[in-house]
């Protein structure tokens, strides 16, 4: 019997990532860190596995270097298997031609032998740029009930929001009968997720159309998906409900790591019939010190804090030394706050020094917007970061 | 010169030391310093001198050892070649497991013989502290040893039921070496890691069979003491052993302890099994002072001068003090809790005080529910 595995996952993690400014500077978009241990890729690869996928490839374009480090054999997310597991596509030159990833569906064309290698039923498309739990087993069952030959999860946004989304028209039965990519005038508020879950034959068939299509730009949501409905082939909606956010620009990902904070989160990470897996740092508890004030705040491994740190969410081997404050932060692995230093509104990177006595970013109230550090930088003692300002080299003040 | 060594490591020696803690678990699966088991310091000691091959000799209760190895990944010791080897009880003659340290290593004999190290480095689980064995195997070969053993120099008293002082001469020669003497002022206190040339270890055992012998501190160390090589390694960073309850909650709470930390985890190169717990929530309400937390709690109260191993839970209102609490514990709200010690899986419900003192905690076994 001819080895096979009933669904692929193929994850989009080639993503640069631009709206996050200095944060993506030398990492891709899904490598970003957030909710203290996590990365934005673990959601998706969590998901993964929890929904008994055990095969994903993941295609990566952009600064792909910590990326790759990061998923290595993909033990974390109990995906190292003999047959199957986690793997890194990246763009290959090939006998007759070499290139880049050009779009969604060339990224997914240019890997078609890997995905024949598993002789699929099914190929799940996924993205590396939400934050959510979803089980897409439970989509799968939807897409063969129905019948479809694609489904395409889909959540109702704000009306007044949907013109950034691809959104979905459909009949009461959950078919689609038009797709429209970022329309002016929205006439439903049924947004596409970018997740699909292709019947494998007619994604290969569709995916070679396109690509032999040279009035196409090779994207998912504004060629194959087109294609596919004119041509008459059964879409389908799947309604997912729950949380799920973009974190593709600095406001939306400082908001959605609040949203892990309170007694009743938004988004909870503890869920543990819904484990989110991640490479665990090597560190041992944080120590909380005797001058100490930790309120409303999620803390990871290997923290020293020792000043006052409230609504805040910092990851392993932060650093906050006496006397320092840290307030409506989101601080990364390894960060240090000195004596007397203030960070107020920010997002601040790995490894940045925050001297004595500076201070960073203003108070959400004062409109100035959200301060944000790029990784390994230091602040002078006693300077003062404005609100809304983005930094990625060394700041002595003005 | 590292991968000339392997390491042998005795999970169940001690566990009358702590019958509390040890009662169903090893004292190699003794939980330690919020999210550590008191073998992870052997073993990262061992990987982090590059030794990829660990015998584990064990006897019993070695379920909870097992569960938290695994397959030796997240010590990188999950190898083609080597790794962590389990050695469960072996006995061809006799149906009882072995009852002292000299059987267990002549039922270990197959796993030693097959090795093709030079050197082997032995260690017990009844200590913590972060030693640089490859530093104890180059003074070994250096000196041409047949034994090294690391000693650590202790004051006063000491009350565990079994334990070795040496004396060393002005080259680190051991000149004499006492079982359970009358200590009161300084001593060196033997830490239960040695090295030992591969060879001469089998040549021992050998000896051991052919002539009856049953103790390997007292018919082979002090017995030879004057003719064997053995030499003494003096250990001067921080060693903790856990010789009982009173010596567990002590060492631990040195933790609290900012230079302690840093000397056993500055380097974080302490390896554990990973949970993948999420990291741990401060309420609004919360207060903490003093304490490890780690991943995986949920504070809603006040805690204080305190260690949390991962998961537990302290409801609001509730007052932890001094007190360490083991993985999964769940406290309710209005509880107060002072110098108690609660293995894992333990629930306080609401509005219960206890407390104990420092020199004798107040414990509560796994899975009570009080």
């Amino acid at each position: 019997m001819l080895r096979k595995k009933e669904c692929v996952a193929m994850l989009l993690a080639g993503g640069q990532g631009s709206r996050l400014y200095a944060l993506t500077n030398n990492i891709a978009k899904p490598a970003v860190a957030f909710g203290a241990k996590y990365r934005i890729i673990d959601f998706p690869l969590s998901n993964c596995i929890n929904s008994g996928i055990d095969t994903v490839g993941v295609l990566t374009q952009y600064q792909p270097l910590e990326l790759n480090e990061y998923i290595g054999n993909g033990q974390p997310w109990d995906l190292d298997r003999a047959f199957g597991g986690v793997h890194i596509l990246s763009p290959y030159q090939a006998k007759k031609k070499s290139s880049w990833f050009e779009g969604t569906a060339n990224a997914i064309y240019q890997n078609m032998n890997f995905m024949k290698k598993y002789n699929p039923d099914y190929v799940l498309i996924l993205s590396g740029d939400h934050i959510y739990k979803m089980d897409y087993a439970e989509m799968l069952r939807a897409h063969k009930r129905t019948g479809a030959d694609c489904t395409i999860a889909a959540i109702e946004v704000p009306i007044k929001e949907a013109s950034r989304f691809g959104i979905l028209n459909t009949n009461p039965d959950g078919s689609i009968y038009e797709f429209e990519e970022k329309p002016k005038q929205p006439k439903s508020n049924l947004a596409s997720m970018g997740i699909y879950i292709f019947t494998a034959e007619k994604l290969f068939k569709y995916l070679e159309a396109d690509e032999a299509n040279p009035a196409s730009s090779k994207d998912f949501g504004k060629d194959v998906l087109p294609a596919m409905l004119n041509a008459g082939e059964k879409m389908y909606s799947y309604r997912f409900q729950g949380y799920w956010k973009d974190v593709g620009t600095i406001s939306s990902l400082w908001e959605s790591n609040m949203d892990l904070l309170g007694e009743n989160p938004a988004f909870d990470v503890g869920d543990s019939a819904w484990k989110i897996h991640s490479r665990n740092p090597l560190a041992p508890p944080e120590y909380i010190g005797d001058n100490a004030k930790v309120n409303n705040a999620m803390i990871a491994l290997g923290c020293e804090i020792d000043g006052t740190v409230e609504n805040s969410i910092l990851a392993s081997n932060v650093i906050v030394e006496e006397g320092a404050i840290v307030k409506d932060s989101v601080i990364m692995a390894g960060t240090v706050v000195k004596k007397g230093a203030r960070v107020v509104y920010s997002i601040i990177d790995e490894n940045v020094v925050v001297e004595e006595n500076a201070t960073v970013g203003e108070t959400k109230e004062n409109g100035a917007g959200i301060a944000v550090l790029g990784r390994q930088i230091t602040v002078s003692a006693g300077v003062h970061v404005a609100g809304g300002q983005i930094l990625d080299k060394d700041y002595k003040g003005e | 010169m590292v991968n000339s060594t392997v390491g042998v490591i005795f999970s169940n020696i001690h566990d009358e030391n702590i019958p509390q803690l040890s009662r169903q678990r090893t004292m190699a699966s003794i939980p330690f310093g919020g999210r550590y088991r008191l073998i992870d310091f052997a073993l990262s000691n061992m990987v982090n001198a590059g030794i990829t091959t660990v015998g584990l000799v064990t006897k019993y209760n070695y379920q909870s050892l097992i569960d938290h190895l695994g397959s030796g990944k997240d010590w990188d010791l999950a190898r083609k070649d080597g790794g962590i080897i389990l050695l469960p009880p072996y006995s061809d003659e006799t149906d009882t497991p072995y009852t002292n340290r000299l059987e267990a290593l002549k039922g270990i004999t197959g796993f030693l013989m097959r090795r093709k190290e030079d050197y082997v480095v032995i260690s017990d689980c009844d200590g913590v502290a972060r030693i640089d064995i490859s530093d104890v195997v180059r003074y070994h070969v250096e000196n041409h040893a047949d034994i090294t053993m690391v000693y650590h120099q202790e004051v006063g008293e000491n009350d565990s039921p079994y334990f070795i002082s040496l004396t060393p001469d002005d080259t680190g020669r051991i000149k004499s070496l006492q079982i359970n003497p009358k200590v009161t002022g300084e001593y060196n206190l033997y830490v239960n890691i040695m090295v030992i040339t591969r060879e001469f270890l089998l040549s021992i055992i050998q000896d051991a069979i052919t002539r009856g012998l049953s103790s390997f501190g007292r018919d082979i160390l002090v017995k030879n003491v004057n003719t064997l090589k053995i030499y003494g390694y003096r250990f001067n960073g921080y060693y903790a052993g856990v010789k009982s309850v009173q010596k567990y909650y002590q060492h631990s709470m040195e933790l609290l302890n900012r230079d302690v930390r840093a000397e056993l985890f500055g380097a974080r190169d302490i390896y554990t099994k990973v949970r993948d717990s999420a990291p741990s929530k401060y309420s609004e309400d919360a207060v903490v002072k003093d304490s490890l937390i780690s991943d995986g709690c949920i504070i809603e109260g006040r805690v204080e001068n305190c260690i949390l191993f991962r998961g537990v839970k302290v409801g609001k209102g509730s007052v932890i003090k001094n007190s360490i609490i083991m993985q999964d514990t769940v406290i309710g709200s209005g509880v107060e809790l002072d110098c108690v010690l609660t293995d894992k899986n333990v629930v306080i419900r609401d509005r219960r005080h206890l407390a104990g003192c420092e020199v004798e905690p107040y414990f509560i076994a796994k899975g009570r529910m009080l």
